[in-house]
């Protein structure tokens, strides 16, 4: 049994009373170090700390994915478009655009609530699409939305066109900003440090929602379509309404995630929602392992960290090996990105860590007296 | 009579282009029966399957199911309303555990959503443990609980086509109707299944079956219903369809009969 199976809720849950001390080490181990990893990292530099938030709203951004992806097998190329309705949403809904300064625990739902609605949207018309159609269609999808933020100036200026949204509230709880630096208990505070812990909530929030949604009815509903939609049919599984579920809540969480990017950027603009952050993500959930939470997790964490490792790390050296730089970091940060993603597709083509088989020791101990 | 038909198709046809794979077909099958369905290869008895269960729209004619008519249902609602099925060619779930397979077969019969799903309420975990315990019942009933966590992919053809037969039951069916189920069986796991068949009729379900082994369509159906290029050439006991001229040579001497009636 692999680790991956370690993680999923049911297995943890069997524990329970028999092993606890070793569990609650480990949970104990983990929060530390989660706790101290944004000091850690402002150690080398508070850039990694913003790098951190950044790999936490990819986190979040390609669970959302993984719903429609890895569990329901549909392949989404406009997935960011829903990044891009919770992040204006958030955008407009607080900054100086209209006046409106909602508080953002208000504006979050909000934003995943319309991000639903957009997936539902996306998915109604393409219920008998799959494979390349489907791919199509939602990459059309995607530019549609990022088209329509980029020319939404005029003739009523709502979105501010390709100039993008401005100085948009940070969160906020009365009167304490996450934005700013503070001294809170003898201890120095930058604003990503703070924002950090806020993130790590949501978060982790988020991937327990994703560990449930697929340990349930409606998550093996979703695994049924993709392995054989025919079959799920004939096993009474109504494919329209889960296929359109599996688009609702995808889209939800990329709505968080963008409302999350949009207060931590203050500053949206279309350009942010292009193709490539579509596939970026795509990569996050193909790369990580399709359909397993924590493969998905590692390789949003992996595909955020590793061009900013290689940016930071290129330059200084290559002038140690040839004495001055030869390519800018920009053109070998892309070109060692692209090459590390083929080398995983051919030496891991399930992805790095890829789904185990779910076991449920605890019941198959019962099964026999269960029978007749 | 009709009060104990479970199912009754009255006047059946599709067409696929040029070539009419169900003609008029009409029969009906009895509560507690198990009902065979034979017929040479591409005789119509898969399209008939499909027909049934609402993967094809029929041409012409219906099927009335349990007293109430199956007109223009999706596969989905044909089987909540009580028809399971397996396929010829096994569909079975092939990168999930054979327990999961199963407990997929639950999702007609139990509620649990989103929120349910999301906030693990009490119902919701009492649902979970129903479904998980009554698919370890049925893997067990059909011989396989010893596969249960194993991928549907990794198993035994013929304990696959166990699993898939754990899994129809798995919705509650008053019909199972299966496809070929002894399809690339031995001798040894043919008997076996014929028990297991036996098994299912005595707990209450009416089963249709398809199959192309003689020997276990004539040992355990009550009755049976040949159908020829899509038309019904026989429906009546094994016995009595066994020694019909008309079978005989639709099984013999197809080309010959083929060229006689068009």
């Amino acid at each position: 049994m692999s680790a991956g199976a370690g993680i999923r809720a049911r297995s943890a849950r069997a524990p329970g009373g028999t092993a606890p001390l070793r569990v609650w080490a480990g949970v104990v181990l983990a929060a530390i170090a989660l706790a101290v990893l944004p000091f850690a990292a402002a150690f080398v530099g508070q850039a990694w700390v913003r790098i951190l938030n950044f790999a936490m709203i990819y986190i979040m951004l390609a669970l959302g994915l993984n719903i429609v992806v890895g569990f329901a097998g549909l392949l989404d190329l406009g997935y960011i478009a829903f990044y891009a309705v919770g992040a204006y949403m958030y955008a407009l809904l607080a900054s100086p655009q209209f006046g409106v300064h909602l508080p953002f625990w208000v504006i979050l739902p909000m934003g995943a609530g319309l991000a639903c609605i957009f997936g539902v949207l996306l998915g109604a018309p393409t219920l008998k699409l799959r494979g390349d159609y489907l791919a199509i269609v939602t990459l059309g999808f995607g530019e549609i939305i990022r088209i329509f933020l980029n020319n939404l100036n005029a003739p009523i200026n709502i979105t501010n066109g390709p100039q993008g949204v401005n100085i948009i509230d940070p969160f906020r709880i009365g009167g304490f900003s996450f934005a700013s630096n503070e001294v809170i208990a003898g201890i120095a505070f930058s604003g990503p440090q703070k924002y950090y812990y806020v993130l790590l909530l949501i978060t982790i929030g988020v991937i327990v929602v994703n560990i449930r949604l697929q340990n349930s009815r409606l998550g093996r509903a979703w695994e049924a379509i993709r392995e054989d939609e025919i079959a799920a049919k004939a096993m009474g599984i109504n494919t329209r309404n889960v296929k359109l579920l599996a688009f609702a809540m995808g889209a939800s969480f990329g709505g968080i995630a963008g409302g999350i990017f949009s207060a931590t950027q203050q500053f949206v603009s279309p350009e942010s929602f292009g193709l490539f952050e579509s596939i970026i993500v795509l990569a996050m959930v193909v790369l990580g392992g399709m359909g397993n939470i924590p493969g998905v997790v590692l390789g949003a964490i992996l595909l955020t960290l590793l061009p900013e490792v290689l940016r930071y790390t290129m330059e200084p050296l290559q002038m140690a090996l040839f004495g001055r730089v030869i390519l800018d970091a920009e053109t070998i940060r892309l070109l060692v990105f692209g090459l590390a993603l083929v080398a995983i597709m051919l030496y891991r083509p399930a992805g790095l860590w890829p789904s185990a088989v779910r076991k449920r020791e605890l019941e198959v101990a019962r099964a026999p007296e269960a029978a007749e | 009579m009709s009060h104990l038909s479970l199912l009754v198709a009255k006047d059946v046809s599709k067409r696929f282009g040029g070539v009419q794979a169900l003609a008029e077909v009409s029969f009906s099958i009895d509560r507690g029966d198990i009902y065979g369905l034979i017929g040479p290869n591409g005789a119509g008895k898969t399209s008939l399957f499909n027909v049934l269960t609402g993967i094809y729209e029929p041409d012409e004619g219906s099927f009335l199911f349990d007293g109430e008519p199956l007109d223009r249902l999706k596969p989905n609602e044909v089987a909540e309303r009580g028809v399971a099925r397996t396929f010829q060619n096994i569909r079975l779930f092939q990168n999930l555990s054979a327990l999961e397979n199963v407990m997929i077969g639950r999702h007609v019969r139990t509620k649990a959503g989103v929120l349910g799903a999301i906030f693990r309420d009490k119902r919701t975990r009492a649902e979970e443990a129903a479904i998980e315990r009554r698919a370890y019942e049925l893997l067990d009933y059909v011989g396989v609980a010893k596969r249960a966590n194993d991928l549907a992919k990794h198993l035994a053809y013929g304990d696959q086509r166990r699993l898939e037969i754990a899994r129809a039951l798995a919705t509650e069916p008053k019909l199972l109707a299966l496809d070929e189920p002894a399809a690339g069986m031995n001798a040894t796991e043919t008997q076996g299944l014929k028990r297991l068949l036996e098994d299912i009729r005595r707990d209450g379900t009416t089963i249709l079956l398809i199959e192309h082994d003689m020997k276990l369509v004539m040992s355990v159906c009550d009755r049976v219903l040949v159908l020829d290029y899509g038309r019904k050439i026989a429906e009546d006991s094994a016995t009595v369809v066994q020694n019909d001229p008309r079978v005989i040579a639709a099984y013999l001497g197809g080309d010959i009969a083929l060229n006689v009636k068009h």
